[in-house]
């Protein structure tokens, strides 16, 4: 069975992904295999896998789903991911206030930072154009120009990053009426990790997993339009020290 | 201040720690006077409720005087007394304006743990574990209020602490209790278990309008609290043979036409399937016992309503849904929506209409909280419920 899947690989993957591959991979296998452990040994199989993935070009999870990078393709659509690459995140919530409010609370880009943990700062530069800063991993920031490229009043708003960003990324949110439950906000967002959807898989492994950022993010942002504040026990007292 | 910490399974301590601060514009500080050890305060005592921490600070029925307010909390003002409802709303939320108040959207801030577990989070609570919040609780000198402006309820002067202080929990949770069953004049409510709840469940059928109460327990001196009223009528299941039996002869063959399981998931039991459960419950295979919950299932008249103010927290085995399902019972159960209650029992305690202060058997401080919580989880001292002043 194994040899079979072999024979048909073929190269899905990018070069200098392929490059990241390797050198991550090889990153992972020997962090995993130091820490003597079943969890060190699934990281260490994962970093394996990273490197037979740039070694060969292949990449079973990208087959898997039906994604390939290794031939850039430009369908000249509006969005910075090209369908069918990168990480898409789709979440919703359900906020007790009128859609007018929400989606003025979330046109001003400057409030995003207020709900979504990972965002540091968003500067708005004028009504379509924006700079975004992100926590990257270990302490770093990743930043990006961003530009609105659709837009409904009170219903949706698109952007997406300015080609030549560190990180390629695209999102829409819609506002929807919910009779008497306020308004349906959906959130799908789109993004090309720095080391491929395999790179996201391994962020979600070490415990960034995108999709649960967005939700509690989104948690956060109900709790700031409904209540005014969003709950914490930061601070709070304790017996342990 | 003093407070009184949670240290693993069966080990509590007092504990210096900081004072609490106000974190957010909601917030009040409480100094409280007096606070109480809740029998689901056992749950969490014995190891049975997920996600606690060596450290926390227990206790959820709690109240005192309003020491500070935050800025967005204009309704009330240094110095005011209150009772503090154990669950935490945020009373802007779709479900706390249903009067769902214990299902509040906006209070856990660790949601994603009660999702997990749950499907949906519900309301975070007071000293009852990570997974409902991770709030310090009220067995301690100080606490923190969040929501101070929708969840405290005023206490006029001249009502002393002893008769308000189970506004905070267990009276709107025997009368919740008894409120889910439907009551119908002239109706017969069988209560399983004759603890705080339990005599809340009783007093409230009665409230409501029950026809008969039967009681039933195995301790004495609860059952005989449970008598004092001189209307209810009590069973001590150590001394009879078969509880079905006896419900159905007290009943002319039909049942109760009601039943409330204030016991929860710690039961006791004398057949072969509370053995069971006690076994798997040791093997971590299922986290709660239920054999009283079987027994009223069993027990209870075609169409009737079992009601379930008793805590369940995870999964159990052999539920007899067939028995539900072939009898058309109606099952409610649920945290108990506190705020929707305190104010109509208040004004029922200063009719004169209950003295809730009945239920408590012992009044020591802060400081007697590890010897206590042992006592009432082993039900030694005749111990029915204990309330302690923090200084």
């Amino acid at each position: 069975m194994a040899e079979q899947v072999f024979s048909t690989a073929h190269k899905n993957v990018a070069e200098p992904e392929r490059w990241v591959s390797v050198v991550a991979g090889a990153a992972l296998a020997a962090y995993g295999l130091k820490m003597r452990s079943i969890p060190g040994l699934v990281i260490g199989a994962i970093g394996g896998a990273l490197i037979h993935r740039g070694a060969t070009g292949h990449c079973m999870v990208y087959e898997s789903m039906g994604v390939t990078t290794a031939a850039e393709e430009d369908d000249g659509s509006n969005v910075s991911i090209p369908y069918g690459k990168g990480v898409r995140v789709e979440k919703s919530v359900t906020i007790n206030a009128p859609q007018e409010q929400v989606y003025a609370f979330w046109r001003n880009f400057e409030n995003l930072p207020r709900f979504m943990h990972n965002l540091e700062s968003v500067e708005v530069h004028d009504s379509l154009r924006s700079h975004w800063v992100a926590k990257g991993p270990a302490g770093t920031t990743v930043d990006w120009e961003a530009e609105i490229i659709n837009e409904i009043p009170h219903e949706l708003i698109g952007w997406r990053s300015i080609d030549g960003s560190k990180v390629d990324n695209a999102g829409s949110v819609h506002f929807t009426p919910a009779a008497d439950r306020g308004t349906e906000v959906k959130v799908i967002l789109r993004y090309d990790p720095p080391a491929g959807v395999f790179g996201a898989a391994v962020s979600r492994i070490l415990g960034e997993d995108p999709a649960v950022n967005v939700q509690e993010d989104l948690r956060r942002l109900k709790m700031l339009l409904e209540t005014g504040e969003v709950a914490t026990t930061e601070g709070q007292s304790a017996g342990r020290k | 201040m003093k407070a009184v910490c949670w240290w693993g399974k069966t080990e509590v301590r007092v504990v210096d720690v900081p004072d609490p601060k106000i974190l957010n514009p909601h917030d009040a500080i409480v100094r409280v006077t007096l606070t109480a050890i809740c029998g689901s305060d056992l749950h969490l005592y014995d190891g049975y409720v997920p996600t606690m921490m060596r450290g926390d600070i227990l206790g959820h029925e709690f109240m005192g005087e309003i020491v500070e307010v935050g800025a967005e909390v204009k309704n009330l003002s240094v110095g005011d007394r209150v009772i503090v409802p154990f669950p935490i709303c945020c009373g802007r939320c779709w479900f706390c304006k249903e009067g769902l108040w214990s299902l509040c959207d906006n209070t856990n801030p660790n949601a994603w743990m009660n999702e997990s577990l749950m499907g949906y989070a519900t309301a975070g609570l007071y000293g009852y574990s990570h997974m409902y919040g991770g709030y310090a609780g009220g067995q301690a000198q100080y606490v923190r209020v969040p929501f101070a402006d929708v969840n405290p309820l005023k206490i006029p002067d001249g009502l002393p602490d002893e008769k308000v202080l189970f506004l905070t929990d267990i009276f709107p949770t025997g009368y919740m209790a008894a409120e889910n069953c439907d009551i119908k004049p002239g109706d017969v409510v069988a209560v399983w278990g004759c603890g705080p709840v339990g005599q809340f469940a009783i007093q409230s059928a009665w409230m409501l309008g029950a026809g008969r109460v039967i009681a039933i327990d195995r301790f004495p001196e609860r059952l005989r609290l449970a008598q004092a009223d001189g209307r209810t009528e009590v069973l001590d299941y150590a001394e009879i043979d078969d509880v079905y039996t006896q419900l159905r002869d007290l009943t002319g063959g039909r049942g109760p036409d009601r039943c409330i399981d204030a016991v929860g998931m710690e039961a006791h039991g004398t057949f072969i399937d509370a053995f069971m459960d006690r076994v798997k419950q040791a093997m971590k295979l299922q986290f709660d016992r239920a054999h009283v919950l079987r027994q009223a299932l069993h027990c209870c008249r075609k169409g009737g309503t079992v009601s379930i103010p008793g805590v369940y927290a995870g999964f159990i085995d052999k539920i007899p849904v067939g028995t539900a399902f072939g009898k058309g019972l109606t099952l409610k159960m649920g945290q108990t929506h506190v705020q929707k209650y305190t104010r109509p029992l208040l004004a029922r305690i200063e009719r004169g209409e209950i003295d809730p202060s009945f239920v408590i058997s012992h009044r020591v401080t802060l400081d007697d909280a590890p010897e206590m919580y042992r006592t009432f989880r082993d039900k030694e001292d005749h111990c029915t419920k204990v309330v302690m002043r923090p200084e």
